[in-house]
């Protein structure tokens, strides 16, 4: 029990703000395409392995949902238009909440109060979303410190956050979880798979991306994201931004 | 590679002749359709032992019954493989016990088989309504009590049947392969560079395993040999990802006895690794490193530096952590004695990694195997024969401090090495195939490819660590009540990312 104790206190308090730790010189974070003379060269659209990169009406847009920040595209680039940002916070929420607004935003406000119940689903994903998932409950990022708890029941649930490409085997316990949340709820998608659903392109044993079945209130991309591009759209989604 | 070609009829006499010593053992077994090359299809049964691999090609021939007899009888190993060739292939295994579903599970109508050349990628297959039997005992006082697949924590999916006579578990019935993605048949026809992507995120904590399995994997088909410069930097981040699973899994196992404190170190602790893996490639998960021909990054003087001083920091705080461990008899009287895997099962299993070495089988690829630079390092493979829970906790935690021992080793030899981080691929001979392995944290990792037209993937086959070692969980739970299950899960640490693909 001593060395218990010794330990505990030797290590002190590690617990850090969540936007104040250093972003990496190496990180790949969002893609921007710098203002200049397009080359046409096409090559970025044909290098991106999860065809993020499209082009629509003359000019080249980027799906960030479907990006596995692999920089394929910055590389290929023969102009050196496309570039990396160190830019991670790229959580957005969907057309129908933002529609629906300040509105459902108030009264989910009004319901969830200071706090957030979290039910996770693995809905065929690689396992990396899943484990940063589990790195915010570590002591550098505390999760519950921002009143945010992952919960064992669909049924004590606020929010559903969905991991991965829906693979054909899950649709049905995805649906099922989802049915057994009260409401109103929050669906949250994470990370390119389960944003996007392109990150293997299709076979037999997928259906796309947690839109194709669920009503999804937040994407956060990212492959994985990491825990503190989590902890952002996690805090866009209470609002407390 | 070379390929022992027999008629399908006759893969058990084959098979058997292979390993009638005794040294081999029977590693992957999988079909392939190759009626578009010469008319029929495949079926490759790859046996390793005595520091050799050696591979069967059973071929059924043009306008044969698509079946073939089965080899569980003779190797446990084959019964998952062979219902898998039977989804996917409806290539028929004759006197197979359980032919139940595998990969496809109940919503997959019958008849269809998706791995076939000729199943329409863009097919709308409707949503069947069978039954799956799930195998349990019966019997005055026996209860069972169904879990999964969404389970409670944040973990993935797959749905257990135990069979309980009062506490104790008499019987454990396993249904996985939920986040089965099709990934073999989603990376067909896709550019060599393009599948490495798809390869390297099959699993998110065997990254680098995957990628280098597949990187080597189509190096040994094109027959070329990458900088030396590049195999240090892959030696580093395979260690590195060995380090912070291994780590982490620690931190994981107090979990499953509730010792808050070493889940809170065990987590930290992974947490600076994983900062020390973004700094070293800009992903968390040392994604974006390996790629076919070499690396893709060059590791500076400065980032050498910086993952010493983070391993030195590391190893200090690690022993600690152990220390914790090893005076707490709450916690040891919980793992020891807890979820034992025989040596006997594990060989039976061919269980491999982790598993197999707390089982007491000598058995590590970057030793037996060598690939890489791991011929010329120096390191020990920890070999515990209790084959509990407390075992294959010991085997991780010495395999840290062998890590640590050959991230310096390779850091110490950099410095004088040639530079060049990756070469080229030259165009390879279509349907030439090969087979590429490492030493995942979990074990080993095999991935076979056969090469179509121009530099695409014609077929990709993925045997990860996981799927020798799942059927080996269902043998060592029984005997143990349920409430130990997730901690003689966790000492396993099996992927299913991995496993299901």
């Amino acid at each position: 029990m001593i060395h218990i104790l010794k330990k505990i206190m030797s290590t002190g308090i590690v617990t850090e703000d969540y936007d104040k730790g250093k972003v990496p010189v190496r990180f790949r974070g969002q893609i921007t395409i710098e203002k200049g003379e397009c080359k046409n060269c096409r090559r970025c659209i044909t290098s991106c392995p999860t065809k993020a990169i499209r082009e629509q009406a003359g000019s080249l847009t980027i799906d960030h949902k479907a990006c596995i920040f692999c920089g394929r595209c910055v590389e290929s680039c023969e102009a050196e238009q496309l570039k990396y940002t160190s830019k991670y916070k790229l959580a957005t929420c969907s057309s129908i909440t933002a529609n629906i607004g300040t509105l459902l935003g108030r009264k989910i406000q009004s319901i969830f109060g200071r706090s957030l119940h979290i039910r996770h689903v693995d809905a065929g994903s690689c396992n990396a979303c899943d484990f940063e998932m589990n790195a915010l409950s570590n002591p550098f990022y505390d999760l519950q410190q921002y009143g945010i708890d992952f919960v064992a029941s669909p049924r004590h649930a606020d929010m559903l956050m969905v991991t991965g490409v829906v693979t054909r085997n899950l649709k049905q316990a995805l649906l099922m979880t989802y049915e057994a949340m009260p409401t109103p709820n929050l669906v949250m998608a994470v990370g390119a798979c389960a944003a996007s659903g392109q990150v293997f392109g299709s076979s037999y044993a997928m259906c796309g991306a947690v839109d194709k079945v669920l009503p999804v209130d937040i994407y956060v991309p990212g492959c994985p994201p990491r825990p503190q591009a989590l902890l952002y759209g996690l805090l866009l989604a209470m609002d407390k931004l | 590679m070379e390929y022992q070609e027999v008629a399908a009829s006759n893969l058990v006499k084959e098979a058997r002749s292979i390993c009638r010593t005794g040294e081999y053992g029977l590693t992957a077994m999988f079909a392939n359709d190759e009626r578009m090359i010469h008319g029929s299809f495949a079926i490759y049964c790859i046996f390793i032992g005595a520091g050799q691999i050696k591979a069967i090609k059973g071929v059924l021939k043009q306008g044969e019954k698509l079946e073939f007899p089965s080899l569980t009888l003779f190797f446990s190993t084959a019964a998952w493989f062979e219902r898998e060739i039977h989804d996917l292939f409806g290539i028929l295994p004759m006197g197979h016990p359980d032919l139940r579903p595998l990969v496809l599970h109940e919503n997959w109508p019958n008849g269809l088989y998706p791995m076939r050349k000729d199943f329409p990628t863009n097919l709308h297959v409707p949503e069947a309504h069978k039954k799956y039997d799930m195998v349990g005992v019966e019997g005055e006082g026996v209860f069972e009590v169904p879990v999964g697949p969404i389970h409670a924590g944040i973990i993935e999916p797959g749905h257990f049947r135990f069979s309980q006579s009062g506490e104790q578990v008499v019987h454990l019935d396993a249904k996985l392969f939920f986040t089965h993605r099709g990934i073999e048949k989603s990376v067909e026809g896709l550019p060599i560079e393009m599948a490495a992507f798809a390869a390297e995120r099959i699993c998110g904590a065997c990254s680098v395993s995957h990628a280098l399995s597949y990187a080597q994997s189509i190096e040994s088909i094109a027959n070329i040999k990458i900088p030396e410069r590049a195999e240090v930097i892959r030696v580093v981040v395979a260690e590195l990802e060995r380090l912070y699973n291994h780590v982490g899994d620690i931190g994981n196992l107090c979990a499953g006895v509730g010792f808050a404190v070493g889940i809170s170190h065990g987590s930290r602790l992974k947490e600076i690794l994983m900062r020390l893996n973004e700094r070293i490639t800009g992903n968390r998960f040392l994604r974006g490193m390996i790629i076919p021909g070499g690396v893709s990054m060059e590791l500076t003087t400065d980032l050498a530096w910086d993952i010493r001083n983070t391993l030195e920091q590391l190893s200090g705080e690690f022993k600690d952590l152990i220390g914790l461990l090893k005076d707490n008899s709450a916690f040891l009287d919980r793992v020891e004695n807890t979820g034992i895997l025989t040596r006997k099962a594990a060989s039976d299993l061919g269980a491999v990694g982790v598993a197999a070495r707390a089982s007491g089988i000598d058995i590590d690829m970057r030793r037996d195997y060598s690939y890489s630079l791991y011929n010329d390092l120096d390191f020990k493979v920890p070999i515990y024969s209790q084959g509990d829970v407390a075992a294959r906790l010991w085997v991780r935690k010495e395999e840290v401090e062998q890590s640590i021992e050959i991230i310096k080793q390779v850091l110490d030899y950099m410095p004088d090495i040639p530079k060049g981080l990756s070469i080229s691929l030259p165009k390879i001979t279509p349907y030439s195939s090969g087979i590429g392995w490492s030493e995942s944290a979990r074990g080993s990792n095999f991935h076979w490819i056969m090469i179509g037209e121009n530099n695409t993937i014609y077929r990709h086959f993925i045997r990860s660590a996981s799927y020798p070692n799942w059927p080996a969980v269902v043998i060592a739970a029984p005997g143990n009540i349920i409430p130990d299950f997730p901690l003689i899960n966790k000492s396993f640490e099996l992927c299913y990312a991995c496993l299901d693909r």
